[in-house]
């Protein structure tokens, strides 16, 4: 078994690979230097898997390129992958996320972009379209941007039904479609917006982190909000907290188990005004039953005086089984679990910040 | 009487050269007159990659990216309105960003 983690940093892609069950890593790159890697995704779908990387250079503006050899080498398109229509005003900002489609879909692949939208490729992403039914959406004025800028973070496609699309926001929340992206509603119904003291339970508004589901469970949603920790069992229609048991309700990220639907993880940082691990420790966080308990995953992790964020998309699981879990913080470590978290292994340091990563099984 | 375009020369920096076939200079032919934007927009026909590193989809220069015309940077004239004559010499140039 041979598995891929792609490393997405403040300066660039790594690439580490494992022909081992995941104990010994080599490692490649930096590859795009000296660009912000936000979003990467590993297109399984197809044979060889697709390495597609959203890069960001703080000179030359963002774009998507894609490796049909595993990093080896790299096409970006001559004309913008992503880009804005002329009558939109709009300018690209960043690609925070790029999402596969359904598997009978294999050319599809999502975009969730900065400035709040939403992008759809036909092709294998080397172009998109913007998806105007969210981009026309009346409340879109009143998304504000979060610290990290105002973006689509999360793209989650319906396992089975193409009309079916979910995706998240900072500032705005969770909004849905049932109609293949022509119309969306916003579904935040019970995530507290505590910044909005006037009313901390709008319709839409808040700071949702991440969310995530399992795609036998496709009416399940688990949300980390800015402070917060939620599930929703009826399609994201409501939310209830599942905050008890975590040591804080803050954090970036949140992932589901790839085969064991209501295993979740997460990484809880103290509060918003102190963002570092609580006790100073680099905790995972799991839970086998959708929220209920929580159990601290530590084994292998730095014991004391750990400082470092993990954000929103630097924490991930493969597809393999017994599942791999992985973990990249901002100062520039990235840790493997080979065994879904019980035990943990330093793949790598000294990188530049984590930003995301991703794994997969690719042979 | 023979019209005659206007002859611009684009000097690229090394970090873009893998965007215009490794040219280091690229010469055009503008019809006159002739402003920075259109010689953008005949980049963009030309080597579509390298225009895009110097201005967003909307036409705009990127923040960190410096345009000189002559010697002098294109925002301190009239932008991408800034007029270009037989003979003129654009610079891209990064600018200092980052850390």
């Amino acid at each position: 078994m041979t598995v891929v983690l792609a490393i997405g940093t403040g300066k660039g892609l790594f690439l580490a690979r494992s022909g081992d069950d995941r104990h010994e890593w080599q490692i490649s790159g930096p590859h795009f230097p000296m660009t912000a890697v936000y979003s990467v995704a590993i297109d399984t779908r197809r044979q060889p898997a697709r390495l597609l990387v959203g890069v960001s250079s703080s000179h030359f503006g963002p774009s998507v390129a894609i490796s049909d050899d595993l990093g080896e080498t790299w096409q970006e398109p001559e004309v913008a992958p992503i880009a804005f229509p002329t009558e939109t005003g709009a300018a690209l900002e960043r690609v925070w996320q790029l999402t596969p489609g359904r598997a009978d879909q294999p050319d599809v692949i999502y975009a969730g972009v900065q400035p709040s939208a939403l992008f759809r490729s036909e092709d294998g992403g080397r172009s998109f379209a913007l998806v105007r039914g969210l981009w026309d959406h009346p409340h879109r004025e009143h998304w504000e941007p979060g610290f990290g800028g105002k973006a689509v973070h999360t793209v989650l496609p319906h396992p089975t039904d193409p009309a079916r699309v979910v995706v998240a926001m900072s500032t705005g929340g969770v909004y849905r479609t049932s109609d293949g992206g022509a119309t969306w509603e916003a579904t935040n119904t019970g995530i507290k917006a505590y910044f909005l003291p006037d009313n901390p339970y709008p319709e839409f508004g808040q700071c949702v982190h991440k969310i995530a589901r399992h795609p036998d469970r496709p009416e399940q949603f688990f949300a980390q909000n800015h402070h917060g920790v939620y599930r929703s069992d009826d399609g994201g229609s409501t939310w209830v907290s599942i905050a008890d048991g975590l040591p804080s309700d803050f954090g970036f990220p949140i992932v589901v188990h790839p085969h064991r639907p209501g295993v979740i993880y997460t990484f809880p940082l103290t509060a918003d005004g102190l963002r570092f691990p609580p006790e100073d420790r680099c905790r995972i966080y799991r839970s086998e039953d959708a929220g209920s308990t929580w159990t601290a995953l530590a084994k292998g992790l730095p014991e004391e005086g750990f400082y470092a964020t993990v954000l929103r998309d630097a924490l991930a699981c493969d597809d393999a089984d017994p599942a791999g879990v992985y973990v990249g913080a901002r100062s520039g470590e990235v840790y493997a679990s080979a065994d879904e978290g019980e035990s943990w292994r330093l793949v790598a340091s000294h990188l530049p910040d984590v930003l995301c990563v991703r794994a997969a099984v690719v042979g | 009487m023979t019209l005659s375009g206007v002859r611009v020369e684009v000097l690229v920096p090394a970090v873009l050269r893998t965007d215009c076939g490794g040219a280091a200079r690229l010469s055009f032919v503008l019809s006159s007159p002739a402003t920075l934007g259109d010689l953008l927009a005949e980049v963009a026909g030309a080597h579509p990659r390298l225009e895009r590193r110097v201005r967003d989809e909307q036409g705009a220069i990127r923040r960190y990216v410096n345009v000189y015309v002559n010697g002098e940077e294109a925002r301190s004239r009239a932008g991408v309105a800034t007029p270009l004559h037989d003979g003129t010499q654009v610079q891209i140039v990064p600018s200092v960003a980052g850390g």
